[in-house]
């Protein structure tokens, strides 16, 4: 039995429409991740999910239980917000205990339940302090403390490490995950950091303008994106779309990349599918991640070597992100960082073609 | 060395500044003018009455009596008795403080609702009520006998109470509502979740963060109502009068010679709470409608 169902769930505000129907079944200690640009509507399912926000069409089930008409808190669930929301006028220690103070539970119990929690967190010498004495991550983890004391069968994760500075969002990245991997519960998370959904989930539901683009795991969203806006959301730097044309080349097919009337640059590629076969003549766009361009002339099987010219070169420090013109198409290389290269040069460059994926030009679907 | 008009600042340290003493003499001024009717009744209320009547309001009494303050409190006439203004000083206390406790309470309330619960209408309601605090009182006065009437607690403190309240609500409710739309919102999704409900969320999280509203509301209610003379005038008779009303009284009531320290400190026992809540609340009062404005 899923942990928690989505089932044809619709969000209006009147008669504009911001959810259009999602269908996600989520197991028992699954790590979900829904992320998306701003506005597309994933905060918006979240409170759904939450209670914090009425559904309009379909239905959430919750452990096999209907929660379309509960209250948030007779649905099992704990949330953790974006800004923390820790009461001010109570120490970390009442923080924590609130939620089981509302239902009654006995004060022995309820310290016994925080001392337990403080010591996973590490937070165990904060309990006598008020949030506005704590650090921006001391805050996240008792908010963290607090969702974990009620033992639910769902955690809501709301952009919760949108407020802290880039490195502490590193370290409390891999804190959240540690702790997932320890507690072993489900948790839905929202954010719109692709970074953060690639690292932390098991699965990634993308979202945009209230429609699920893809749900898979971190490896088929990355390398098999169901359409060019997962390709261009997911990864960084983004992966290269290139205007192409598919041509016949022998028993085989070429990628022909040209841009008005540059000098044309032709990869034969290795054996394709049925359903790219039938493009043969055709426009496609061509999905080449920045990766699978590397210094070196052609090694594997599916390797083809690559005329580009240097345009721009932004070393990172790991790499040297280089932009390059192929046949007049600019792409992003990650090359290595210890090779040299400058603005006009022709290195010596292949690209690996078995991660190449095709799109149809007009529905901006993958092809196969 | 010159001074700069344009920026006094620059003047400092540099020398003698006329700008600065042109401020200064002139806000000194300005406070002495001010202060002036406040030291002439303290002035008075301390003189015997024959020094009064010889010399001049400004100097310093020469034989210095707390009598007149004693037979305001115990002595002064107001209309037919004559015990004093202590039980009227008592009226006061006591219908002021319900008043504003009362007008606060729901004040506060009302914002809670109007920020954190919006229903339809909303804004069309806390519009509406704030129209009502830029009516002139006067206005009311008849309108409002009625309704006190038909209540039946016409010429009483309940009633007094009641009208102090009601015209009240309209700047209590003001202050909480723009203090609690800073309040963050994701406190009160996060309180529902852990199971609290409708009051306990006022209750446990946000009264206790309103403290400096609760001040700002508090000291801008205790000095409007204790001040109040026209609904007290109107409302309330004969024993169940407050401060300001019995203060006029006494001035009135006096037949023959009038006994103007008395009357000083009699008005001095009816300014003195106010003066005394500014002092001590005053800054309160600024941090406090200061204090949701500012992200912390």
């Amino acid at each position: 039995m899923a942990s928690l169902e989505i089932k044809g769930v619709k969000k209006r505000f009147g008669t504009l429409e911001i959810l259009k129907g999602i269908d996600i079944a989520v197991e028992a200690g699954e790590f979900l991740v829904l992320v998306g640009p701003s506005g597309c509507g994933k905060s918006t399912l979240l409170n759904m999910i939450a209670g914090l926000d009425t559904v309009s069409d379909g239905d959430l089930v919750i452990g096999g239980r209907r929660v379309n008409n509960l209250h948030p808190s007779q649905r099992d669930i704990a949330m953790v917000f974006q800004s923390y929301a820790l009461y001010p006028n109570m120490t970390v220690g009442e923080n924590m205990a609130f939620g089981m103070e509302m239902r009654k539970v006995p004060k022995a119990e309820r310290d016994a339940a925080v001392r337990d929690v403080s010591k996973i967190l590490q937070l165990d010498h904060l309990l006598d302090r008020r949030p506005s004495q704590l650090s921006g991550g001391q805050r996240q983890r008792v908010a963290m403390g607090r969702a974990l004391v009620r033992k639910p069968k769902i955690f809501l994760f709301d952009e919760p490490l949108s407020n802290l500075d880039a490195q502490l969002r590193v370290d409390m990245r891999t804190e959240i995950k540690k702790l997932h991997l320890r507690l072993g519960v489900t948790i839905v998370y929202v954010t719109h950091d692709q970074i953060e959904a690639m690292t932390l989930a098991t699965r990634i539901a993308v979202m945009k303008a209230g429609v699920m683009q893809q749900l898979g795991t971190p490896a088929e969203v990355y390398n098999r994106p169901a359409n060019t806006f997962v390709a261009g959301f997911m990864g960084s730097p983004r992966m290269n779309l290139v205007p192409a044309k598919l041509q016949r080349n022998g028993d085989g097919l070429a990628l022909e990349i040209q841009l008005d009337d540059r000098p044309k640059v032709a990869l034969p590629l290795p054996p394709q599918p049925e359903a790219i076969r039938a493009y043969a003549g055709k426009e496609i766009i061509a999905g080449i991640r920045a990766e699978d361009i590397a210094h070196g002339p052609p090694e594997g099987p599916a390797h083809r070597s690559l005329e580009a010219v240097v345009e721009v070169t932004e070393p990172t420090g790991a790499d040297i992100l280089t932009i390059l013109t192929v046949g007049g198409q600019e792409l992003t290389a990650r090359l290595d960082p210890d090779i040299e290269v400058r603005p006009g040069d022709k290195p010596v460059l292949h690209v690996d073609l078995a991660k190449l994926v095709c799109f149809d030009p007009k529905t901006e679907q993958r092809i196969a | 060395m010159a001074t700069d008009w344009e920026t006094p600042q620059m003047a400092q340290g540099s020398g003698f500044a006329w700008s600065r003493l042109v401020i200064y003499g002139l806000l000194g001024f300005l406070a002495l003018v001010y202060l002036l009717p406040l030291v002439v009744m303290l002035l008075t209320s301390f003189k015997p009455l024959p020094e009064i009547y010889a010399g001049n309001i400004l100097s310093l009494p020469k034989e210095w009596t707390i009598a007149p303050w004693i037979d305001a409190w115990e002595r002064a006439c107001v209309g037919l008795s004559c015990n004093g203004i202590k039980g009227y000083f008592w009226n006061s206390t006591k219908m002021t403080v319900l008043a504003v406790t009362l007008s606060t309470l729901i004040g506060l309330l009302n914002g809670y609702v109007l920020t954190k619960w919006k229903f339809k209408g909303a804004d069309l309601l806390f519009g509406l009520m704030l129209f009502s605090c830029f009516i002139p009182f006067q206005i009311v006065l008849i309108p409002m006998a009625t309704v006190l009437g038909k209540m039946g607690i016409a010429s009483s403190t309940t009633g007094l109470v009641f009208v102090h309240v009601v015209y009240g609500l309209c700047f209590t409710t003001l202050y909480a509502r723009n203090y609690y739309m800073a309040f963050p919102d994701e406190l009160i999704k996060a309180a529902m979740i852990d199971g609290a409900h409708f009051f306990k969320i006022f209750w446990r999280i946000l009264l206790p963060s309103s403290g400096p509203i609760i001040v700002v509301a508090v000291i801008w209610q205790f000095t409007n109502i204790w001040n109040d003379f026209l609904f007290g005038a109107s409302f309330s008779t004969g024993e169940s009068a407050p401060m300001t009303v019995a203060l006029n009284n006494v001035v009135n009531t006096s037949t023959g010679e009038r006994p103007y320290n008395v009357h000083m400190a009699a008005a001095m026992f009816a300014a003195l709470p106010t003066l005394l809540v500014y002092i001590f609340g005053g800054r309160y009062f600024v941090r406090g409608l200061m204090a949701g404005s500012v992200k912390g």
